[in-house]
């Protein structure tokens, strides 16, 4: 059966089909097109995945309910002028669906995962999805990539459990649309949810998204920051920056205090968070000050058993992590890199508002600051 | 001074009178035009953190009205005129550039001290920081009360949390750059820019007061190190920082940018040292 989708990647250039050949979506038998005809996945239900902007992540089942499935997505890339701090720094960002990170896709182990991914008229810049869930084909990095006013869909299956960075990897400039803000996570649940290391079941009330970025903006003689009309222009001062490996800003999801004051993360006292971590480029070292991770996956695939009681864990560049803990005290927590110089001055700190009551028995101020006595 | 403590909701302003002089000519003293403030008088929440036993409290509301008056620049030292005493060998450079007319930010409490001394000694003048009283008597409606919400003694969170709450809420300035002198307009007393976004030193102190909640009796602890910036909210900041962060445990929110605005005391009065330490 040729599908609509299967007709729109026919009508890829011939060099894109050439890669398709060796790819995995190739059924047997379809060597005329390179494309799938009588697709594993073709007789699956379908759904359709409602994407929300980060730190939210769409609604889904923590334990999955029936067999696998087609989770259809669709993302828009979008190239904008974002404020990236309080000081009004412009940057030229490169976006999945206008947000940094882009939206979480949720699917389960064995679903299919299938993405149309569109880039505008109105870009400048080819794109295309590199997806670390999936096998082969550079991630669809080969098979997904598309100029303004074109798309392409993807679908590969979802068969390692975890929680899976996704980025933008068009052919010598891939680093640049990583930090220019193209990257986000997909989490791949077990069917029958999480566990810990011995089989039990682990929930969670709320999940938050994170995206750390690290942001290389240039700066002119004077020493502040430059703006451009496009990402073009800012390319080569940019990569200058870039080659120098020491950004200018290191944020949560986009922009300093993206993750605070009135964009704070709400949770209450009793109630167990799952933290999602993502790190596109550069490695991070996440710590939720005044708590812990009660439950975490440093390399963020479940398959593995969690490590219990953290302080403090380490996010690969390039991959996501993900945490799990149960707030037992109210008050403001912040959510840093705990390298704090880019915390504090670069810009990786996120705050998480806790409302509940206060428990005496594990902190008490016994006296205030005062004088020294004694 | 009078202690009378009254009650913490309203901040009342009873101007008398003001009188406006003229620029007086650059020979004598600076070419910043100058409000003099005489026969003012406000209700002020004294500045620092106060204990009721363990617990923060409200700091208490005084009257404060100066024995003698004093002139205060109408607007904030300029980019330009900071860096005539950086010039003369008297200032340390500022870490950015910008045009001269704009008002000088990235100034710490050290730099603000030097500059006044440099003034005073080219003048013949006393000019110097104004107590954070004197700030908050002639900023008038401008000055932002920052009583908070006293939570309860079983639940320290409460009052973060609250705290946390009106921080996030409050409208301050979005545009982080310096503006041109008068952006922020002008308050009754005809000063201009005051809490909009360059936060202006003075010279108090940073303080904790003990209250003991059985016999009223205030025990004081001062830290100098720490001096208050007045804005679109009261800060605390180290004395040598020039350009304040939030982040990592540091959950407020920092002033935009730091700056001055210089109070000049009025010649024959013996008051400076007095008003130096804001009493």
């Amino acid at each position: 059966m040729i599908t609509r989708r299967n007709a729109l990647l026919g009508a890829a250039s011939a060099a894109t089909a050439a890669l398709m050949v060796s790819g995995p979506a190739r059924a047997a038998g379809s060597a005329t097109s390179g494309l799938a005809a009588a697709s594993p996945a073709g007789d699956l239900p379908r759904i359709k995945g409602e994407l929300v902007t980060p730190p939210h992540v769409m609604a889904h089942d923590q334990v999955a309910k029936g067999g696998p499935r087609i989770v259809e997505f669709k993302m828009v890339v979008e190239e904008k002028k974002v404020v990236v701090d309080d000081q009004g720094t412009e940057f030229q960002a490169m976006t999945y669906n206008g947000s940094m990170p882009g939206p979480t896709m949720v699917v389960h182990e064995g679903d299919y995962l299938e993405l149309t991914l569109v880039n505008p008229e109105t870009n400048t810049m080819p794109h295309n999805i590199d997806f670390h869930a999936s096998t082969g084909a550079l991630g669809g990095g080969a098979l997904t990539l598309i100029n303004p006013g074109e798309q392409t869909v993807l679908r590969f299956k979802a068969f390692r459990p975890g929680v899976f960075i996704y980025h933008c990897a068009p052919t010598g400039m891939v680093p640049w649309h990583v930090v220019s803000g193209m990257s986000g996570t997909v989490m791949v649940l077990p069917r029958d949810g999480l566990k810990d290391g011995e089989g039990k079941p682990l929930h969670y009330d709320r999940v938050y998204t994170i995206g750390e970025f690290d942001l290389y903006i240039p700066k002119d003689a004077d020493g502040n920051y430059m703006t451009y009309d496009s990402p073009g222009e800012s390319y080569s001062d940019t990569l200058d920056v870039m080659r120098g490996l020491i950004p200018t800003h290191v944020v949560f999801n986009g922009k300093v205090g993206a993750l605070t004051g009135e964009s704070a993360m709400p949770a209450k006292v009793g109630e167990t968070v799952l933290f999602i971590h993502s790190c596109a480029n550069r490695d991070s070292r996440p710590h939720l000050i005044g708590g812990h991770g009660d439950w975490v996956w440093e390399t963020g695939k479940f398959a593995n058993a969690p490590q219990k009681d953290q302080e403090t864990w380490f996010v690969r560049g390039g991959s996501a992590a993900a945490a799990i803990y149960t707030f037992r005290q109210p008050g403001i927590y912040a959510y840093v890199n705990h390298n704090l110089i880019e915390a504090a001055e670069l810009g990786a700190t996120g705050h998480v508002k806790v409302e509940g009551d206060w428990n005496d028995d594990l902190m008490t101020q016994v006296s205030a600051p005062g004088p020294i006595v004694g | 001074m009078r202690f009378l403590y009254a009650p913490a909701a309203i901040l009342a302003l009873a101007g008398f009178a003001i009188v406006a002089l003229p620029p007086v000519a650059a020979a004598q003293i600076s070419d910043v035009p100058q409000q003099r403030i005489d026969g003012l008088s406000t209700d002020y929440r004294e500045a620092g953190e106060f204990l009721s036993g363990n617990m923060p409290v409200n700091a208490p509301v005084v009257t404060f009205s100066p024995e003698v008056p004093f002139f205060v620049m109408r607007r904030q030292v300029t980019r330009g005129e900071y860096g005539a005493c950086v010039s003369a060998g008297a200032c340390r450079a500022l870490d950015t550039a910008g045009e001269p007319d704009l008002p000088a930010t990235g100034i710490s409490f050290e730099d603000a001290n030097t500059y006044a001394a440099w003034l005073s000694r080219r003048t013949g003048e006393v000019w110097r920081l104004p107590s954070d009283r004197e700030w908050r008597l002639f900023a008038g409606t401008r000055a932002v009360d920052d009583a908070f919400q006293e939570g309860s003694p079983d639940n320290p969170a409460e009052r973060w949390l609250s705290r946390y709450d009106e921080e996030a809420r409050r409208r301050e300035p979005e545009e982080a750059r310096a503006q041109p002198v008068g952006t922020f307009g002008e308050n009754e007393h005809g000063l201009l820019d005051l809490s909009g976004n360059v936060w202006e030193w003075t010279s108090t102190c940073y303080a904790r007061s003990r209250i003991d909640p059985a016999t009223g009796q205030i025990a004081r602890h001062d830290n100098c190190g720490v001096r208050i910036a007045e804005g679109a909210h009261r800060a605390y900041l180290t004395s040598f920082i020039r350009d304040p962060k939030s982040g990592a445990c540091s959950v407020g929110r920092p002033p935009t940018n730091l700056g001055m605005r210089l109070v000049r005391e009025e010649k024959g009065f013996l008051s400076g040292v007095r008003s130096f330490f804001g009493l």
